[in-house]
């Protein structure tokens, strides 16, 4: 499990065991029958798809519900990238047999740590008649309680009974109170209610004739939207007195949400599922000829990249398009190296802070997020740049455009051929394979914009040439001319799909699959709002949040 | 199989009083060869899908001659000291009809799967372990030495299985804390698995409450689900049983399964040793009867050190040597692939069992993605296979076909395993051709 690099975890890791337990006994304090009931009879119709939780999202509601110094021990079966986004292959996806098994075993791993010596006063709201046997109203306590945070709304009665008695036969028969609550939570954390965000469909309150979520699972889909994570206190609190259900109330919680902190950890999920940065853990470059590219190196252009992101988005409220130009990042000493400038701290002596706010000067072509470490050695090979994979990635990633499949039977003949000159540049030997017919059509779509991003080698360091010949990065992208990194950035930034692009991407994260053919009209306002608001991404989610589409089912 | 009723056992057997059983001195239940139980019952079959991909250079593998005591092409040579265990076929090809040839993909969903595009179509270990790995802890393993968690296995399009990439938590899962010596004298069931047995089996009986709560687009996943989670149970249920001896089983402990991984070629062969290991030790101990191996992917991006390209870029941009009519650096790799292949059957090997061993009772699947990676062929597939399959196959076999669909292997792999099944695959990949002259 890679470890979360949000400048948020260190504060959560300090103090989110007794955080976590305060908003658990607050939960707790509230009566779940009625609620309970409510669900029952919405549960009839039919339910929008359900989400299998990401690794990350696993993560953060174990820290969330149990404490930051929760280990996660094991690895996750992968979910598949669909329409761009994990997101969307997380509502297709179901499990294997070896998944299950690591779910167990991890499942296995949280509940011994949450209930053992250290955790079980902070986590169980009550102490067991003895702790040698059962006791049925402290087990009552603490399930309904963890048992409403880990399925995203109080459990069912027939549900609470289930781990009731999970814990207390055990608890009878291994004669320990904790090992009977340790075996009903490792149940409860392999169960689908967890694995899966399953969502409630009842008659909209808004739009008559219509469906829409039940309230816990707008109160779901808000939380996971904004904070990546489980639903806080407040937000369960307003989906179970109905405000939820109300525009005012709805407006109120995505205020909140919005305002919140967390919404950085929201805004970091979103950008490194849409941005494939999860894929970055499999990069590796030839340790010889790129020694500086090493895996501190690799986890520091992630954390470059999506730390340029959230001050900009979040901290600034910035412009979408400006990450395409802006001159303005973070770096560490070892990106500096990587990159060969100076990193200075100016932190006082011994300040753990290894980041650095760092602006490029005017007329450096490292311009962009495009051009940072992250991106280009994402789609590079291990000893060499890619052209094709960067344009490519531009073309799907950055502007939701589908470059075909290479075909094949490929003639590389040209290529291959001994007579012809040793290629020195990469544009070179693009130009050479792309005589083929059957080549050219979609080199041209991915070539010329990766081919922009030729000073930067596959770690991301500057070259000013390769093997000795002078590298050429002038080209053009749908009619508009840029002569490099820095001018490509501001002509991507212009062109109309990349910010239509962000609009879909983010509202298919949110819904879990893409807009429906009849929420067409929908998205189309959507990017008419997101011009309108100057391209303000949170404005955008509020925007998105704020509409009855967004809680809309599939069916619709 | 288990004759007590778990829920029974959880209230009255966990309170502290562990069954121990007594059982009669391990030989008892042996025959005098120690290659079967007592009763004469043979140990059971055991199946290996090995895969890597870009194949082998056209022309440069085959032999000459068909049939036995053939000679391997220059890119096999390695295997040249085991012929007699291998049989190999050429001239097998995949059909693509009017689906879309997609490079490196199309390959292996031909071999595995038996069809194109068809994704909910089980791969051919699944199949196997639906009848030879149900009483085995693990139904199957799958494994993968490239650092990634890519593996060529599924059971459906939404249940791909991942590979474990990690050879030092596959052994502490298995070889860990639940390992139970199938050869003990006294067998005793860990309380926690028995309550967990029982925890998971009540979880199994609320099935259709769980179905009725969601919508009819998430009932086939949840139904997967299910599936799962049933299958853990049956590992646990296992782990709850006197397992039946095996002669030759010893836990592999004290040795040291850290390696580093990566994608240079020492990397994935050091990672794929131990792997090899692992899975000899986990099937000489009755503990899975069916793997999946994934070497190096099929867009194999294995590499050397300090070299600019990998594997896979080689075999498109490598000039053929003028001379040898061949890429150079292209059969560099493939000899590496060869001897690995090599050292995994040597593995086999390695676990005496009676007279024989391992590799006896096993069938060890080489396939990969292209017959010319050079131009991403789907024709003349090199397809490999190791073993006795318990005495099913004879080996050392050289079987020229001519132009039949791919999916022969993997029937033929099947009967030889004792899977009921006539004809295999789909659309123009549909066969009920064995290969006959492999079998015994």
């Amino acid at each position: 499990m890679k470890s979360f690099r949000s400048p948020r975890r260190a504060a959560l890791l300090a103090g989110a065991a007794v955080i976590a337990a305060t908003t658990a006994f607050a939960v707790a304090n509230f009566p779940s029958v009625n609620a309970a009931q409510e669900v029952t009879s919405a549960a009839a119709g039919d339910n929008a798809r359900m989400r299998r939780l990401t690794p990350e999202q696993y993560q953060r509601i174990v820290n969330d519900v149990f404490g930051g110094d929760i280990e996660i021990r094991g690895r996750f079966e992968p979910i598949p990238r669909v329409s761009g986004l994990l997101e969307v292959g997380s509502g297709q996806v179901a499990l294997t047999a070896a998944g299950f098994r690591q779910y167990y075993s991890i499942a296995q791993g949280v509940a011994a740590q949450a209930l053992d010596a250290t955790h079980r006063d902070i986590l169980v709201p009550c102490k067991p008649a003895t702790p040698t046997g059962a006791d049925a109203a402290c087990a009552q306590q603490f399930l309904s309680k963890i048992g409403e945070l880990l399925y995203r709304r109080p459990l069912f009665p027939d549900e609470l009974a289930k781990q009731m008695d999970i814990a207390t036969k055990a608890a009878t028969s291994m004669k320990d109170f904790y090992a009977g609550l340790t075996l009903s939570l490792e149940s409860m954390l392999v169960q689908p209610q967890f694995l899966y965000r399953q969502e409630t469909v009842v008659a909209s309150k808004t739009m008559p004739g219509t469906s829409e979520l039940d309230a816990y699972s707008k109160a779901t889909r808000l939380s996971f939207f904004f904070w990546d994570s489980t639903p806080d206190r407040l937000l369960f609190e307003a989906a179970r007195d109905g405000s939820l259900d109300t525009p005012a109330g709805l407006k109120k919680q995505v205020d909140r949400l919005v305002a919140s902190p967390r919404l950085e950890d929201g805004m970091r999920a979103f950008f490194t599922d849409m941005l494939n940065f999860d894929q970055l853990d499999l990069v590796a470059k030839d340790a010889t000829l790129y020694p500086n590219f090493t895996r501190e190196a690799s986890d520091d252009a992630r954390e470059q990249t999506l730390r340029t992101i959230s001050h900009h988005l979040v901290n600034q409220n910035g412009d979408y398009r400006e990450l395409f130009t802006t001159r303005k990042t973070f770096l560490t000493p070892m990106l500096g190296s990587l990159y060969r400038v100076a990193v200075v701290n100016d932190k006082p002596n011994g300040y753990p802070q290894k980041w650095s706010a760092y602006e490029y000067p005017e007329g450096d072509q490292r311009v962009g997020i495009l051009t940072h470490a992250s991106f280009v050695s994402l789609h590079s090979h291990p000893g060499r740049t890619s052209p094709t994979l960067r344009g490519k990635a531009m073309r799907e990633v950055i502007l939701c455009q589908r470059v075909p499949d290479p075909p094949p039977n490929v003639n590389f003949t040209v290529l291959q051929d001994t007579t012809n000159p040793l290629y020195k540049t990469a544009r070179e030997r693009l130009n050479a394979h792309a005589t083929e017919a059957m080549c050219t059509g979609c080199h041209k779509i991915t070539d010329p914009i990766g081919l922009a991003l030729e000073h930067f080698d596959t770690d991301g360091s500057y070259r000013q040439s390769e093997n000795g010949a002078s590298i050429d990065t002038n080209g053009m992208i749908d009619g508009k001319a840029f002569s490099n990194s820095s001018s490509l950035g501001q002509v991507v930034g212009q062109l109309p799909a990349a910010t239509s692009c962000l609009v879909n991407r983010l509202t298919a994260y949110g819904l879990g699959r893409d807009a429906s053919r009849s929420q067409a009209g929908w998205t189309k306002q959507l990017q008419g709002s997101f011009a309108q608001n100057g391209y303000r991404v949170t404005d955008l989610m509020k925007t998105i949040a704020g509409s009855p589409e967004f809680f809309q089912s599939a069916a619709n | 199989m288990s004759t007590f009723n778990r829920r029974t056992v959880l209230r009255g057997m966990l309170g502290g009083s562990a069954i121990s059983v007594a059982l009669p001195l391990l030989d008892c239940f042996l025959d005098s060869n120690g290659d079967a139980l007592a009763d004469g019952t043979p140990l059971p079959k055991t199946f290996v899908s090995w895969f890597q991909g870009l194949g082998f250079q056209p022309t440069f593998w085959e032999p000459k001659t068909v049939g036995a005591n053939y000679t391997f092409g220059r890119e096999l040579r390695a295997l040249q000291p085991i012929q007699s265990k291998v049989n190999i076929v050429s001239g097998l090809k995949v059909f693509v009809d009017s689906h879309a040839a997609n490079a490196h993909i199309s390959g292996p969903q031909g071999c595995l799967q038996g069809g194109l595009e068809h994704p909910n179509l089980p791969t051919i270990d699944q199949i196997v372990a639906d009848s030879i790995g149900t009483r085995t802890r693990y139904r199957s393993i799958e494994v993968s030495c490239d650092g990634s968690q890519q593996a060529f296995s599924r059971r459906s399009a939404t249940a791909v299985n991942p590979g474990q990439p990690s050879p030092a938590a596959l052994y502490a899962d298995m070889f860990g804390g639940g390992f139970k010596d199938p050869n003990a004298a006294e067998f005793t069931p860990d309380p926690w698995t028995m309550a967990r047995a029982s925890v998971l089996s009540g979880v199994k009986d609320d099935r259709e409450t769980y179905m009725k709560r969601v919508g009819a687009s998430d009932r086939a996943r949840l139904d997967e689900y299910f599936t799962a989670l049933r299958s853990m149970e049956n590992n646990l249920q296992v782990q709850l049983e006197k397992p039946a001896p095996m002669p030759s089983c010893s836990n592999p402990k004290g040795n040291s399964f850290e390696t580093p991984q990566g994608l240079l070629v020492e990397e994935v062969r050091q990672t794929h040793r131990l792997f090899a290991q692992l899975l000899a030790h986990a099937m000489s101990c009755g503990q899975t009867n069916v793997a999946s191996v994934n070497l190096a992917g099929s867009l194999s991006n294995m590499r050397r050190p300090g070299a600019q390209q990998t594997f896979h870029m080689y075999t498109h941009e490598e000039q053929l040597d003028p001379v040898l009519g061949y890429q150079k650096d292209v059969e560099w790799f493939s000899n590496q692939v060869a001897e690995t292949l090599v050292e995994f059957v040597r593995a086999f090997e390695s676990i005496k069992e009676g007279k024989g061993t391992l590799l006896d009772r096993s069938l060890i699947l080489y396939s990969t993605d292209t017959g010319y990676s050079r131009t991403h062929s789907l024709e003349n597939l090199p397809l490999i296979m190791i073993g006795n399959a318990g005495g099913a196959f004879k080996t050392g076999v050289h079987v020229k076909a001519s132009g039949d669909s791919i999916t022969r292997v993997g029937l033929t792999a099947m009967q030889a395993l004792g899977v009921p099944v006539g004809s295999w695959g789909v659309e123009s990949n549909n066969t009920s051709k064995t290969i006959t002259e492999f079998l015994a």
